[in-house]
């Protein structure tokens, strides 16, 4: 098919290799790479900046070949351009108005029937679409280009049934890929400088601070420079396979080892106690998620028989096999979500059952499988007159509810987000890692890519989730005095908003979150790192006035803080411009507001959220940022050692604070041509790999589990940035960030505002927070302290009678073997072998007599005996003879 | 009177004769052998003794005496005898100088550390 066909696959697979590589020589050559291992740090750099110069020509060459399209009018202020490009982007479904937005689910019926003429049109279209060309103009009909390809099976099982499963290495590239390799490589490059500064310490024995030896002194170990860069080498590879993976099984292998690479490195300094629960704790905490994964897997597996994310073509003879996406929104339903025919099959057994059972003698076993193919439309559909079931609905939900359940775990959401502020216990590069490009980053990534999998009930326990743990990660932010927890806790709320706005049918907002919150949040994380060095303490309470001593990290900080705050200037008031969050965070509550239009009571819920995390963003963001580097030091000592850090790590704070700042700005590629749209952004990049058929499900709430009591839509993205929407969300955005920022600087800049006061009158409250929503204490109660008791007990019943059963077994089988060895082995067996023994010693010993030396008495003894054979001999052949 | 007069002094010198010497000589050799203290007397007793047998196997191989006679086997049986005896002599008087040199004596009745 051309250029990226063949070489996409070989530079992102070469990108995933170079960490590995790196991994094993560090591994086997530790240290002996230099004085202390030092050298570990200069391979595993160069490989991750290999993989970065590859990620970024596979990102050219993708460009290259298919240039985003431009239909995406995020600027645009002219409302009549904005309904012109509308109704362009939605054909029929649209009527180029956008009052009817408002009147969505009014508009239903005709939808539908429009729905359904746009698809016979799409269907002839496809022929020519389906050769990956990116028809820029024509967004109904665009297909995100995608590659698709098989390295190496690894088993194949069940062959010759219907379930027939291979697992295999194979891969799936879209843009999503590309952008995560773009990213995740350029970050952990910057990472992994900081980190040989960082790291330093580890050069040569290190003195723990933290651990106190019994006799006082503290603990005195080798240095580990070597092995940090050897795992954070591990992580890398395990992140960017993740990415690639073009099945979910191999995405699950990747998916552990990002969780194991995370147990290693947040229990880094595993002398100390803190650290290695807090590494166990990240760990069993993912367990548990990835146990719903498992779930999910099993559930895809039994009823579809394949893992494979998209088509692919194995023998290239043009029949591909189909993949899970392909099965789940089958072309020749427009790619409307529906449950694939073998979990129909699976969900309809009893209906099989009462097929074959009803059978007439005589039919052979392809008739009733051609019945069964009949029926299994009806099934799906729930069209049988006694039974309405929609069969293989509730298999298509476990699977994606399961998948999610892993991301969960990974993404640290609500309510398994306990571990990721405990994993600050880790180096604070690892931190940047883990919370940023990594670990987190893989839950949300996941969530995109199984997209087209997840049912209208699936997104809707994901926009909740997200809602939840974005309220709970950003009040808890605000009342946190370590500087890193409030970050971490940041990292919590800000995966919330990722969640909810893909949980909304934000994809394209939720994955641009993704990508710029990787950014501003690694920076944010290693200028604490920075402050950490420099002052050796974690509490923003010993720290102030560091900006005149460390300019650069502070500057660089205050990038983060500002576009984690989503500061720019909105649409409304003239050119939109801002810092790259300014650009998700608009777009996910954009996507918010327009959801909230269609759905008034859950969309009013989750807008109001995410706008009053807004607010609490960044409020908490500047309250660190002023408590950290303005006003006047609060601890003397600290201040006076404090210094700025070496260069090589802070040149990639400022190489990350200009990213953080300009990498949403949509002024790469050319212009667009069309009037009303400029510019190609990371937006347009993103939304190239949006998942198709999710804007054909606007009656997405049709479905039988919500239909009782809850009716939903979900609005397509593209109508969220229509100027009804973008002005007053743009308005509304700017007043939080602004509201939060002069909050925090009332409070802890000027100080009109005690904190005291705000404290004390709020004491309950501040209580709960400071104990982060008791979260710990319940899961303690709920979970940890029952599993004690009925260890307890367990324990006790396995002491008291299954040990004393074994015991008693063990005397009786003393007692039978003494037995035994007494009677039958030394007095039998024993007695025989040494009476043979002691017989042939006599016997040897009477012989020993005759033995006397003497040569004349032996020359009688052969004359005596030769006579006496003579006589002997004599006498028998005479008594023969007789 | 006959009891005096045996065949063997009576008949013509035949095979038994000669068996009669060979016996003779034998047993004077092997009572020479048991009797002798001296090692080299057991020696001679040795050669004796393979003497006797050497008459035998010669006058066996006489076609005089039997028709089914050894034949030249018998001759050539008692030429290897000779050579043995030969070369037995030269072993036995090495080790008999040897023990000498030892014990200063050809007292056989000393050597007895092969007493078990």
């Amino acid at each position: 098919m051309g250029v990226p066909d063949q070489i996409l696959p070989i530079l992102l697979g070469l990108a995933v290799l170079a960490p590995l590589a790196s991994f094993v020589i560090i591994l086997l050559f530790g240290p002996n790479l230099g004085k202390q291992g030092v050298g570990g740090a200069y391979v595993a750099t160069g490989a991750i900046v290999c993989s970065a110069i590859l990620s970024f020509l596979a990102g050219f060459i993708w460009l290259s070949s298919h240039m985003p399209p431009a239909t995406v009018h995020h600027h645009d202020e002219h409302h009549e351009a904005s309904d012109h490009a509308e109704s362009k982007q939605h054909g029929p479904e649209l009527h180029g108005s956008l009052e009817q937005d408002s009147h969505f689910a009014l508009a239903k019926f005709s939808e539908e029937v429009e729905g359904d003429e746009s698809g016979e049109h799409q269907d002839e279209e496809h022929g020519e679409a389906a050769q990956h060309d990116a028809d820029a103009d024509d967004a109904e009909n665009f297909i995100p280009p995608v590659y698709t390809g098989h390295w190496y099976s690894l088993g194949r099982f069940m062959v010759g049934t219907p379930y027939e499963a291979d697992v295999s290495i194979n891969y799936y590239i879209d843009s999503l890929t590309i952008i995560m390799f773009c990213m995740v490589t350029f970050i952990a490059s910057c990472i992994h400088f900081y980190a040989s500064g960082y790291m330093h310490d580890e050069l040569h024995e290190f003195t723990d601070p933290e651990v106190i030896m019994k006799d006082g002194s503290n603990l005195v170990r080798p240095g580990r420079y070597h092995r940090f860069f050897q795992y954070l080498s591990l992580f890398c590879f395990s992140m960017l396979g993740l990415v690639l993976a073009g099945n979910i099984a191999m995405t699950f292998v990747f998916w552990e080892l990002v969780g194991i690479c995370s147990y290693f490195l947040i229990g880094f300094y595993v002398e100390r106690h803190s650290a290695s629960t807090a590494a166990n704790k990240a760990f069993i905490v993912n367990r548990i998620g990835d146990f719903g994964m498992l779930i999910g897997l099993m559930a895809l597996w039994a009823s579809l028989g394949t893992f494979n994310f998209g088509d692919i073509d194995r023998n290239n003879d043009g029949t591909p096999e189909e993949g899970l996406f392909s099965l789940m929104r089958p072309e020749a339903s427009n790619h409307k979500l529906q449950a694939p025919d073998g979990m129909v099959a699976l969900g309809a057994k009893d209906r099989i059952e009462e097929l074959v059972l009803k059978a007439e003698d005589g039919t052979t076993r392809e008739e009733l499988e051609d019945d069964v193919a009949e029926m299994i439309p009806v099934w799906r559909e729930g069209e049988l007159e006694e039974d309405s079931t929609k069969y293989g609905y509730t298999l298509l939900v476990i699977a994606g509810l399961g998948i999610f359940c892993g991301c969960v775990g990974k993404s640290a959401q609500f309510p398994l987000h306990t571990w990721l502020p405990d994993a600050m216990e880790g180096p604070t590069p690892v931190s940047a890692l883990v919370h940023s490009a990594t670990m987190v980053a893989a839950g949300v990534f996941l969530v995109a890519r199984f997209y087209p999998v997840f049912a209208p009930e699936v997104l809707f326990v994901i926009a909740c989730t997200g809602c939840i743990t974005l309220f709970i990660g950003a009040t808890i932010a605000i009342v946190a005095t370590d500087i890193k927890r409030v970050l971490a806790y940041s990292t919590v709320s800000q995966l919330g908003y990722m969640m909810l706005a893909l949980g909304l049918g934000g994809w394209t907002a939720g994955v641009m979150h993704l990508v710029t919150h990787a950014f501003f949040k690694s920076l944010l994380f290693m200028c604490s790192g920075s402050v950490i060095h420099a002052v050796h303490t974690n509490e923003m309470t010993e720290m102030g006035g560091l900006r005149k001593k460390m300019p650069f990290t502070a500057y660089t900080m205050l990038v983060g803080c500002i576009a984690i705050a989503g500061v720019g200037i909105p649409s409304a008031l003239g050119l939109p411009f801002g810092l790259s969050g300014y650009y998700s965070k608009d777009s996910i509550l954009e996507q918010a507001y327009s959801y909230m239009i269609v759905n008034p009571i859950m969309g009013s819920v989750f807008f109001y959220a995410a706008l009053g995390g807004a607010v609490i963003t960044a409020f908490y963001m500047f309250r660190m940022w002023f408590l950290t580097f303005a006003g006047e030091p609060r601890d003397q000592k600290r201040y006076d050692h404090a210094h700025e850090s070496p260069k090589v790590m802070y040149v990639p704070l400022v190489i990350l604070a200009v990213m953080a700042a300009g990498v949403a700005w949509p002024f790469f590629g050319e212009l667009g041509t069309e009037g009303d749209t400029y510019g190609f952004g990371l937006y347009n990049f993103i939304e190239q790999g949006r998942p198709l058929g999710l804007w054909l499900e606007n009656d997405m709430a049709s479905n039988h589990m919500f239909s009782d009591w809850l009716e939903l839509s979900w609005p397509h993205e593209s109508k969220s940035h229509a100027a009804n929407i973008k002005g007053p969300v743009g308005l509304m955005a700017i007043g939080t960030a602004i509201l939060g920022i002069s909050l925090a600087a009332a409070m802890y800049l000027w100080r009109f505002l005690n904190p005291e006061d705000a404290r004390k009158a709020f004491a309950p409250i501040y209580n709960f927070l400071v104990n982060k929503w008791k979260f710990d204490e319940a899961y303690n109660a709920v979970f940890v302290k029952p599993t004690h008791v009925v260890a307890w007990c367990i324990a006790t019943f396995d002491k008291q009678w299954i040990d004393r059963f074994l015991e008693s077994l063990v005397f009786g089988t003393r007692r039978i073997s003494g037995f035994l060895s007494t009677y039958i082995d030394k007095l039998c067996v024993d007695g025989l072998i040494n009476g043979v023994a002691s017989r042939c010693y006599s016997i040897g010993h009477g012989l020993q007599k005759i033995q006397t030396g003497s040569l004349r008495q032996y020359v009688m003894f052969i004359v005596v005996g030769t006579i006496t054979v003579f006589v002997l001999l004599s006498f028998w052949s005479y008594a023969i003879a007789q | 009177m006959e009891w005096l007069t045996p065949d063997i002094l009576t008949e013509p010198v035949g095979l038994s004769h000669f068996l009669a010497v060979g016996a003779f000589l034998f047993v004077t050799g092997a009572v020479c052998m048991a009797t002798k203290r001296n090692t080299l007397g057991i020696l001679m007793g040795i050669e004796l003794v393979l003497n006797g047998a050497n008459i035998n196997f010669v006058a066996f191989a006489s076609p005089y005496f039997r028709e089914d006679n050894l034949g030249l086997d018998g001759h050539l049986m008692a030429l290897f005898v000779i050579v043995l005896a030969a070369a037995e002599a030269a072993v036995a008087l090495a080790i008999a100088l040897n023990y000498y040199n030892n014990y200063a004596t050809i007292d056989v009745d000393k050597a007895n550390e092969l007493k078990g």
